[in-house]
């Protein structure tokens, strides 16, 4: 740790800055059980167990799929805070006021959904929400836009804080890229993995969102004037911009509680090598431009954005498969550790991310994706490396949190276990129900496909009961984590 | 085998080839050695696979592009223009013959839609986008006379699930 980050990690705006993660992390914790039980409400009335009217599951749905992409967000900004504040020195009233932001905008999201009866999915695909044959009224699909514009907002003020302390400290994004090493072999002024990933992060969320204030403030003034139109083409490419983009950063945000955890854990350094920088400057690129995978469908596109979305899409793959993740058991390898809770949600984690990677490249290709697009599939590798991939990442950094961040702490690992085996169970059923021909956001099932659904609810308990202890766990220790150290 | 078999088989070795790495190292985890010697066969490992990846994986990547529903005839023998709308299909014919192509031009008065082609077996089959402002030209050659199922697979709104409508196959001339 250099002397800034010294300085940076026992200064007063340091523990604000924590007492800061803290509160995320119980937001996160609290908002992700109750997203997890309309995901399960949802999963009950396709399986034909629960009686659920239709107009009530697609707003569940619009609540479950905006909540989960703002909580995983929420969740590994405070990791990505936390980690990253030990470098360079931030304002934690950046926090606060995203904190704020965040509380408004979900209070907005929540009444214009339940209340309001706005159900456009999380997509809200233009011109959905104005034209809904008088389900929801315009001032509902208003406050839920106007929700989504909020919380952007405030992860956008998050975003150019870390730019701003990325570029106060090293002089730059490139060279929080670390491209000062990777294209000139200097040795100093070297970021480590958590600030590169950081960086990619900036660099990626702040287009993302941007591109998201866009087309909300177009959906927005098509509802108030409606004869102000928008290309749906247009629409569709910025929506599904901002949608891959953001969620992906979530991993590379949670990703740094690896890079910071495993080294700590097994006494081996994850140090900043020239591949492992190229990696994220290609992650960097790749994620920014294969988002027309999600348009694959759509033969207005023009064909060059198609090739790019097959071919990049398989080309982004490599650094997640063969840096990270290979990296990661590298460190694990043979290194005499015993395996706890902390380290086996690590392992798990970095599983969950590699192994979502091959149904995602599998539909990203064009003759698959004809047959598999909008199927059970994608919410099958979605599920994948974001149930097992982000989310354990997440744990593991509660858990450590909650156990005083000794890394030494042993314990059991069979609730990680359980974890995993009925989250492999839960996003199998997605899976087959894609393999099936199953659609996807469809409020009723065909009996023919309810096998696969009445599995994934039994599964679904298994994980929210895992997920209650892992969150409880980290509640339990709050009161001892705010006190000054 | 289908396409989704294929893809659901290649996927699930793929991971489970990769759950046994991941099991090996948890199980010698308790080993403890020393790093450069780890570290250097991990570098091996990770050289190893990225040439494999780039040199088998890209150029079969690359090759399956040349798989794909954007082709479109100069003067195709049928042509069905399909019209979504919240909550139902419009099909103008509602039947093509088998044997020959078919072009469905697709498009949507509202907002967007998915026009998802099951067929007897209820196995999706085809599918493109029906966007207001836009025609999409699928090509499709049915193989088989019967009853096929169109469903909507974007959802539209509150009777998305509800929007299934029946299109036949008829038995072509010289099949």
């Amino acid at each position: 740790m250099t002397e800034m980050a010294m300085a940076a990690g026992h200064d007063d705006t340091y523990d604000r800055g924590r007492l800061w993660v803290v509160l995320y992390l119980v937001t996160t914790g609290v908002v992700l059980l109750l997203m997890m039980l309309a995901g399960l409400v949802m999963r009950l009335a396709q399986s034909g167990w629960l009686a659920l009217d239709p107009e009530l599951f697609y707003q569940l749905m619009t609540v479950h799929g905006t909540g989960m992409v703002g909580i995983a967000a929420f969740g590994g900004a405070a990791l990505m805070w936390h980690y990253v504040s030990a470098y360079i020195r931030l304002n934690s009233w950046v926090m606060g006021t995203n904190f704020a932001l965040f509380v408004v905008g979900v209070a907005a999201i929540l009444a214009a959904d339940l209340i309001g009866g706005f159900g456009g999915a999380w997509t809200f695909l233009y011109p959905l929400p104005a034209i809904s044959q008088s389900v929801w009224p315009a001032w509902a699909a208003e406050l839920h836009l106007g929700g989504v514009l909020i919380v952007g907002i405030g992860f956008l003020l998050l975003c150019l804080e870390v730019g701003r302390g990325i570029i106060a400290t090293y002089g730059g994004l490139s060279r929080g890229l670390g491209w000062h090493v990777l294209f000139l072999n200097a040795k100093d002024n070297v970021p480590p993995p958590a600030v590169v990933a950081a960086t990619m992060v900036v660099i990626v969320d702040t287009l993302a969102l941007v591109a998201a204030a866009a087309i909300l403030v177009m959906s927005l003034v098509n509802l108030a004037f409606p004869a102000v139109e928008v290309d749906p083409l247009l629409a569709k490419n910025l929506i599904y911009f901002f949608g891959h983009t953001f969620i992906n950063a979530t991993i590379y945000m949670a990703v740094i509680a690896v890079y910071e955890l495993l080294p700590a854990i097994t006494g081996r350094p994850w140090k900043t090598t020239r591949p492992f920088l190229a990696a994220w400057t290609l992650s960097t690129v790749m994620v920014l431009v294969i988002f027309p995978h999600h348009l694959l469908m759509d033969f207005a596109m023009p064909r060059w954005a198609m090739v790019i979305g097959q071919v990049f899409s398989y080309i982004n793959s490599f650094p997640v498969l063969i840096v990270t993740g290979l990296g990661a058991l590298a460190i694990l390898h043979r290194s005499g550790i015993r395996w706890n809770l902390v380290s086996t949600l690590l392992l798990i984690s970095m599983f969950g991310w590699m192994a979502g990677v091959i149904p995602a490249v599998v539909d990203a290709t064009i003759a698959v994706n004809s047959v598999m697009h909008n199927t059970m599939w994608v919410p099958g590798h979605f599920h994948f490396y974001l149930l097992l991939g982000l989310l354990p990442m997440i744990f593991a950094f509660m858990i450590h949190m909650a156990r005083d961040e000794d890394v030494r702490a042993g314990g059991g690992d069979l609730t990680a276990i359980l974890y995993l085996l009925f989250g492999l169970g839960f996003v199998a059923m997605f899976l087959a129900g894609g393999w099936a021909s199953v659609p996807r956001r469809w409020a009723e099932h065909l009996a023919e496909w309810m096998i696969w659904d009445q599995i994934a609810s039994v599964m679904a308990i298994g994980v929210i009961a895992l997920t209650a202890v892992f969150v409880l766990i980290f509640l339990a220790r709050v009161p001892r984590m705010l006190h000054p150290r | 085998m289908t396409v989704q078999t294929m893809s659901a088989l290649l996927s699930l070795v793929a991971i489970a080839a990769l759950a046994a790495v991941f099991i090996h190292v948890r199980l010698q985890a308790h080993a403890a050695r020393d790093y450069a010697p780890v570290q250097a066969r991990a570098y091996r490992i990770r050289t190893v696979g990225f040439w494999v990846l780039l040199l088998v994986g890209l150029p079969i990547s690359i090759y399956l592009l040349r798989v794909h529903p954007y082709a479109v005839a100069a003067s195709p023998p049928q042509i069905v223009n399909v019209t979504a709308n919240q909550w139902y299909w419009e099909f103008d014919p509602a039947e093509a013959a088998t044997g020959t192509p078919v072009e469905f031009r697709v498009t949507s008065t509202d907002v967007n839609h998915n026009f998802g082609l099951y067929d007897q077996s209820g196995r999706l089959v085809a599918q493109t986008q029906a966007m207001p402002g836009y025609v999409n030209h699928l090509t499709h050659t049915f193989e088989a006379p019967g009853t096929y199922q169109v469903l909507c697979l974007e959802y539209c709104g509150l009777a998305h699930h509800g929007m299934i409508a029946e299109f036949t196959a008829t038995q072509g001339e010289g099949q």
